[in-house]
């Protein structure tokens, strides 16, 4: 069974490599499997999703990153998007002039081996039967990616986008801001709609209301750069209801 | 070789018969760039190296041209001579073209064939290779493929034919249709606009001269391909279209050069006549070499309600200096520059355009977008006079540069005249900067560095590639590819 391993891992900004902001996290996805990272600001959850892509304002400086037994970190973010790891972003970039249905086309074709043509029929009835499923006008294909959308828009661009490249890994940063409820509710079922064994799911989020419509298998608390607590839906609950001081308060304790 | 003088020692001469010559041109490997190849040709005709009146009567000789064509070639001569290079405001790069060391006339005759069979092999290979005669069959009303110093290829299809339009070379429309040339010719760039239309008036050859009759319009587009073959060459082309009142006419123009390793002139100076309510629209999409000073003059006149549009894509060249414009001369003509340019390495594009108003409620729009790769630098630079005596003009000007890399290099050098209180002028300008994150976006979805890059440059330029026919906008497309592959790592 594919699985994504983080070990043990250190990642900093690149500008001042000597201050961690990930300080040894270890954590490993099977797919078929839902996690939750939750935690307050500030405490390296969107720093751990975009190093594990290789965003390059981030080194890794100690660990390893091993999806299917090999590690990435030598491998460009291209051929680690390749390999099945999917990042949905918190906050997507716009490309000015460039069509939904070209972008999404040129990330279909750059998975093709060489010298294979995507079949432009095939690919428009998948690409329209994702979108009926994500409840995405048909018009929206024509629109330049993620320019001038509304932030709900963007975020079920990142959905589609997720479909139609049938990542093996998906990192779902932050998925929920910026969603009033009915665009949070489809972005969900959307999300809910393609898991399954092949996928392996890493939600990122602040809050306990994402969890209602995507029910994780494990929840992790991360605290500091860590992971510092685990467990399963119920830990979201919890969390909820008594605040991330709790955890803090635990923490202290058990270190003191 | 025989230098030109001694040919014309010879008394008497009026048609010279110089001795074949075996140019040896090194044959250069393929690379990435589809233009890259030379075949080697020989030229029947060759004024050799350098300039001086015996190489214009040569050329004038070998086209069996009237006194007066020569004539004008010999004070345009004169002219050339007297102007100053334009170096106090372009760049001193111009100071590097040594016209001494140009071939200024290279043929293998005057006579274009009307059938791709009759072409020569060893030029029908190179124009074969560049799908020429498949786009003639494929979407054509007529083209004119040009070798070096004259077309090789002619040939208009008969429905277009049938309408009365001429569309031949400039060296057949001097001897065929000299009445309808005669009087336009030099009307619209004088000899003396600049130091290298002057030039291109003492030694012009080849080019197209168009005319479309009276309400006639031409459907399918008219194609001129240029093609230099040869090291040190000069190419003059002249080109001359007359859209006659209510006629509508789109021409596209190619151009390819091989790369050698020491440089190549084109110079072509482009008069467009739009009569009463007439349609012209001109697109170029030029892939020079980069060892290519590419220095055109191009303009139009706007009669009564006609159009002009220009659509000028400048990719490629060492040096280009190009500002297609528009007189507007008659009450409610319409004037547009649509311009493309991207700098690579070593490349200097330095493009915009000239509007001038001359008549009442005259309208002008000039989108330039520009690209800068590595060390590229592109420049616009831009006209657009309104006199205060005229009333209800308008003018929009928009000017959006792309850097790629921290070391490229935009300009912005717009000149906007405007007097009178009853006009409506609008000017916008922007820098844009391609973003780490951006790229960083589309490589997540897989596509590597350089496909990202290059999808963000046609994302930039794709408002303006949509206006373009279908053929011409892949055709750019694939060209922004080639330049994108080596930007990047």
């Amino acid at each position: 069974m594919p699985s994504l391993e983080i070990r043990d891992l250190f990642v900093a900004l690149a500008a001042t490599p000597d201050k961690p902001i990930v300080k040894g996290l270890n954590l490993t996805i099977r797919t078929g499997e839902v996690h939750a990272i939750m935690g307050p600001n500030g405490t390296g959850k969107s720093t751990l999703s975009k190093a594990i892509s290789g965003h390059p304002d981030y080194v890794i400086t100690s660990g390893d990153v091993i999806l299917d037994g090999k590690s990435i970190l030598e491998m460009e973010p291209d051929e680690r998007a390749r390999a099945g790891l999917f990042l949905a972003f918190q906050y997507p970039s716009e490309i000015p002039g460039v069509s939904i249905a070209n972008f999404l086309r040129a990330a279909v074709q750059a998975r093709l081996a060489e010298g294979e043509e995507l079949d432009a029929t095939a690919y428009y009835k998948r690409l329209y039967s994702k979108m009926d499923m994500l409840k995405i006008d048909r018009k929206f294909t024509s629109r330049s990616v993620n320019e001038g959308f509304s932030g709900g828009e963007k975020k079920r661009c990142e959905i589609l986008q997720m479909a139609m490249l049938e990542p093996t890994f998906a990192l779902m940063d932050e998925t929920d801001s910026g969603l009033d409820i009915d665009a949070l509710r489809i972005v969900a079922e959307g999300v809910e709609a393609m898991r399954g064994d092949k996928l392996g799911v890493l939600l990122i989020t602040h809050y306990q209301r994402l969890l209602d419509y995507i029910v994780p298998d494990f929840v992790h608390v991360m605290y500091d750069g860590r992971i510092v607590k685990s467990g399963d839906k119920t830990l979201a609950l919890e969390l909820e209801a008594k605040g991330y001081d709790w955890v803090k308060q635990e923490l202290a304790a058990a270190t003191a | 070789m025989k230098p030109p003088t001694d040919l014309l020692a010879e008394p008497g001469l009026d048609a010279p018969t110089h001795e074949t010559t075996a140019v040896e041109n090194p044959t250069v490997g393929i690379d990435q760039s589809a233009g890259d190849f030379t075949y080697d040709v020989k030229y029947e005709f060759d004024a050799g190296n350098g300039l001086n009146e015996n190489v214009i009567r040569y050329i004038s000789s070998v086209k069996k041209e009237a006194d007066w064509i020569l004539d004008f070639r010999l004070k345009a001569y004169q002219t050339f001579l007297a102007k100053p290079m334009p170096t106090h405001w372009a760049t001193k790069d111009l100071e590097n073209i040594d016209f001494n060391k140009i071939r200024y006339y290279l043929s293998q005759g005057t006579k274009p064939k009307r059938t791709w069979d009759e072409v020569p092999d060893d030029i029908k290979k190179t124009f074969e290779r560049l799908g020429i005669p498949e786009q003639e069959r494929k979407f054509l009303a007529g083209v004119e493929a040009q070798f070096d110093s004259e077309a090789a290829y002619s040939n208009v299809k008969d429905i277009v034919a049938k309408q009365g339009v001429i569309f031949c070379n400039s060296t057949e429309a001097l001897r065929e249709h000299p009445e309808l040339f005669k009087k336009w010719f030099g009307k619209v760039i004088p000899t003396g606009d600049n130091k290298f239309s002057a030039l291109n008036s003492a030694v012009f050859s080849g080019g197209s001269f168009i005319y479309v009759p009276k309400g006639v319009k031409v459907a399918m587009p008219l194609q001129a391909y240029f093609r230099i073959n040869a090291e040190n060459f000069g190419q003059f082309e002249r080109t001359l279209i007359i859209a006659d009142e209510g006629a509508e006419v789109t021409y596209m123009e190619g151009c390819t050069a091989p790369k050698f390793s020491t440089s190549t002139l084109h110079s072509a100076v482009v008069e467009l006549v739009a009569l009463k309510g007439a349609k012209i629209q001109y697109i170029t999409v030029q892939n020079w070499a980069n060892n290519v000073f590419n220095l055109v003059t191009k303009r139009a006149i706007a009669m009564e309600d006609a159009e002009v549009k220009w659509i000028d894509c400048n990719i490629g060249s060492r040096l280009t200096m190009k500002y297609p414009g528009v007189i507007l001369k008659g009450r409610r003509a319409r004037g547009e520059v649509i311009s493309i340019a991207l700098a690579n390495d070593g490349q200097h594009q330095d493009t915009g355009a000239k509007m001038i108003h001359a008549a009442d409620d005259t309208t002008s729009v000039i989108v330039a977008k520009s690209i800068s790769v590595g060390q590229g630098r592109s420049t616009y630079r831009g006209v657009v006079h309104i006199p205060k005596h005229l009333k209800g003009c308008k003018n929009n000007t928009e000017c959006d540069a792309l850097l790629i890399n921290t070391n490229s290099r935009t300009d912005t050098y717009p000149a906007i005249v405007v007097r009178g209180d009853t006009h409506a002028v609008q000017h916008e300008a922007s820098v844009s900067k391609v973003s780490e994150d951006m790229i960083f976006y589309m490589q997540q979805r897989g596509l590597t560095e350089a496909q990202a890059m290059s999808l963000a440059v046609n994302g930039f330029v794709n408002d303006l590639v949509r206006q373009f026919p279908m053929e011409y906008s892949v055709e750019l497309k694939r060209l922004i590819d080639l330049e994108m592959e080596g930007s990047v790592g």
